[in-house]
């Protein structure tokens, strides 16, 4: 640890809020002898107010689940690079920070397989009726009420055969796609573009993977043209039978639409561990036996979050040693 | 009883509905009607013990919509002549993918999730720090032990190999052709895994077969997964494993003795309990529901029997 006087010449890294990394796991996993946090979370100060009396000579951002816009980039006029903890980039205001050449690192690859993995669970959670079977058991229906299904019918469904259909195809959705490969299922894909060297069956629209599909599982990140992409022609043509999971950003869906599909049962269910409006959940959802949700936890395991907050902090190394980025974004 | 079977037996045969009775009043159905009884359809839960075979002397068949037969008395059936015949093969990936399922849940905690968001929680402040449990465990490459790697052990190793996991096993004997590690006593197993997962048969040597010892090894980052039969765990264990913060965590779908489950796990968040669901899809249900209805048709036809067990 740098003593206090050494400390003081560091050169500091702006956190707006306390990243959920630091929070879980301990701020002591992600010091660093070339940096010290300003913390502007813990001022009682509006963050603009704040910003405008300590901002001037911040060089760099970790940016964690915080909006970074033009107002907040006059603010910090010596920001040339913000590493971000978080997968999706959404909350960036990113022509902005190319405008004024500041470099974004990401969080590469460190959430895919978690995402991947917990996209799968809530698929077949939703399938299988997981969530609501354990309900049933644990308010002791089971030996009072007997058998979850009612009258020796059965309404869950089998994994196996059922067409897939993933909403780009990046490091998130092909993951997801070799999983699901193992159970039997036959993956499609739509994405901004085909990817070159893949064998899965590519369409150009979200609405012809829909209609193709029994479940669309989103992994795409939030642009202007991926708002809404999941709308009520692809919500129809998914069908009655077919399914959403949503491990991307809740703007990727109508939600208003989805909720009436579910609850008039145009769609057959949905996994979601994101929403519009966050923590907003609608609650028409939460009567229904045929959805999973999730309070945007995709990415928390304890082994991912240690993993993106040392890639932070690595990033940020780098940028002070004046060496490349260890995961710049690159928008292509 | 699944109704696309209960339509089906009743069209093709006379049937009988046993668990219709009273239990205080079966005896006496049974004795008025032994004389034309000849087969019994029995599942995972209700089969075919010595007392049932005994009352009932023109029995010729007994064929279970499972693929499990711990509940027939083998022994009874095989000394009288009686044919046997159980459902495998259809339902293999339907368990195989509950199993898979389950470790997903329990590790990443999907289903108290699901109730903190229900539950409106999640409005009141950062679950995160506050009040969820956070620490959510990675499933991918974690190493997974399996119990028993007949058809439904291998499915759910090919399952688990997608998600990078390694594999290991125990089970009577090696299997030459997988390529997994294999122990020769499950504790070893258990040792040397932090999923563990039993999809065996349930005999008189795999009873139990997950006791104290096995728990211990397994350890307190380690979880239970059980999609074979209730009795191969030692459930008030398992129980007192889970109180004391023994085992990380367990998923079941069958138990010692179904609907009972041991109270206090109901209030446990690392548990989750299913109510032995493993091949409740329609898809299978229909599948096996077929293979009763084939292996009935053919036995009252002098035809082989499509899938015998005796």
């Amino acid at each position: 640890m740098a003593s206090p006087a050494a400390d003081e010449d560091l050169p500091q890294v702006l956190l707006i809020k306390n990243p959920p990394a630091f929070a879980v796991l301990g701020e002591e996993h992600f010091t660093s002898t070339k940096f010290r946090y300003l913390k502007a979370f813990e001022s009682s100060l509006p963050l603009h107010d704040f910003l405008a009396a300590h901002g001037g000579s911040v060089r760099a951002i970790l940016a964690s689940l915080s909006v970074v816009d033009a107002s907040v980039l006059d603010l910090l006029p010596e920001v040339r690079v913000i590493a971000t903890t978080s997968a999706g980039l959404n909350l960036l205001d990113l022509p902005e920070c190319r405008r004024r050449g500041i470099k974004i690192a990401n969080a590469g690859d460190v959430y895919s397989t978690d995402v991947a993995d917990y996209a799968v669970g809530l698929l077949i959670d939703v399938l299988r009726k997981i969530s609501a079977s354990n309900r049933y058991v644990k308010q002791g229906f089971w030996a009072s009420k007997g058998d979850y299904y009612p009258l020796g019918s059965k309404f869950c469904f089998q994994l196996r055969g059922k067409r897939i259909g993933i909403v780009g195809l990046g490091r998130i959705g092909y993951q997801v796609a070799k999983r699901l490969e193992a159970f039997g299922c036959s993956i499609a894909y739509n994405s901004r573009k085909a990817k070159p060297g893949v064998s899965y069956p590519f369409y150009q629209t979200v609405q012809e993977l829909a209609a193709k599909s029994d479940a669309l599982i989103l992994c795409c990140g939030l642009t202007q043209q991926t708002r809404h992409l999941v709308n009520k022609e692809v919500l129809a043509a998914l069908g009655k039978e077919g399914v959403v999971v949503n491990v991307a950003r809740g703007g990727v869906i109508d939600e208003k639409e989805m909720v009436r599909c579910l609850v008039e049962g145009e769609i057959a269910g949905a996994g979601l561990d994101v929403f519009e409006n966050e923590p907003e959940v609608p609650k028409e959802l939460m009567e229904l036996d045929n959805v999973v949700m999730s309070p945007h936890c995709a990415v928390r395991t304890r082994e991912s979050l240690m993993e993106v907050g040392r890639l932070a902090v690595g990033n940020l190394e780098a940028f002070f040693s004046n060496e490349p980025l260890l995961s710049e974004f690159e928008d292509d | 009883m699944y109704s696309y079977l209960e339509q089906e037996l009743q069209s093709r045969f006379n049937l009988f509905k046993l668990w219709q009775q009273p239990p205080s009043k079966i005896p006496e159905f049974l004795k008025s009607n032994q004389r034309t009884i000849k087969a019994v359809v029995s599942n995972a839960r209700v089969g075919a013990d010595a007392q049932l075979i005994d009352s009932l002397p023109n029995l010729e068949i007994v064929a279970s919509f499972s693929v499990g037969f711990d509940k027939i008395d083998l022994k009874r059936c095989e000394e009288k002549g009686i044919r046997v015949t159980n459902t495998p093969d259809v339902l293999t990936d339907d368990v195989a993918d509950l199993g898979i399922a389950l470790i997903l849940a329990v590790l990443r905690k999907i289903c108290p999730c699901d109730g903190f968001v229900r539950s409106g929680k999640w409005k009141d402040g950062d679950f995160g720090i506050v009040t969820f449990p956070c620490f959510l465990l990675q499933f991918s490459s974690k190493p997974v032990g399996i119990v028993g790697l007949g058809r439904i052990g291998s499915a759910i190793a090919k399952r688990a190999q997608a998600f990078g996991c390694s594999i290991s096993y125990h089970s009577r004997t090696q299997k030459p052709l997988k390529h997994y590690k294999y122990y020769d006593n499950i504790v070893d197993l258990a040792k040397n895994c932090s999923i563990l997962v039993v999809a065996c048969s349930l005999t008189d040597e795999t009873r139990h077969i997950v006791n104290r010892e096995v728990i211990d090894a397994l350890g307190p980052r380690g979880i239970l997964i059980n999609v074979g039969r209730g009795a191969h765990v030692d459930e008030p264990e398992l129980v007192s494993a889970l109180l004391e913060g023994r085992l990380a965590g367990a998923g079941l779908d069958v138990y010692e003795d179904e609907p009972e489950v041991p109270d206090p796990l109901l209030r446990l968040d690392n548990v989750l309990l299913l109510p032995h669901v493993g091949s409740d899809t329609v898809e299978t249900c229909n599948s096996m529901a077929d293979l009763v209805l084939a292996n009935l048709e053919a036995h009252f036809n002098s035809r082989p029997l499509p899938t015998p067990v005796i």
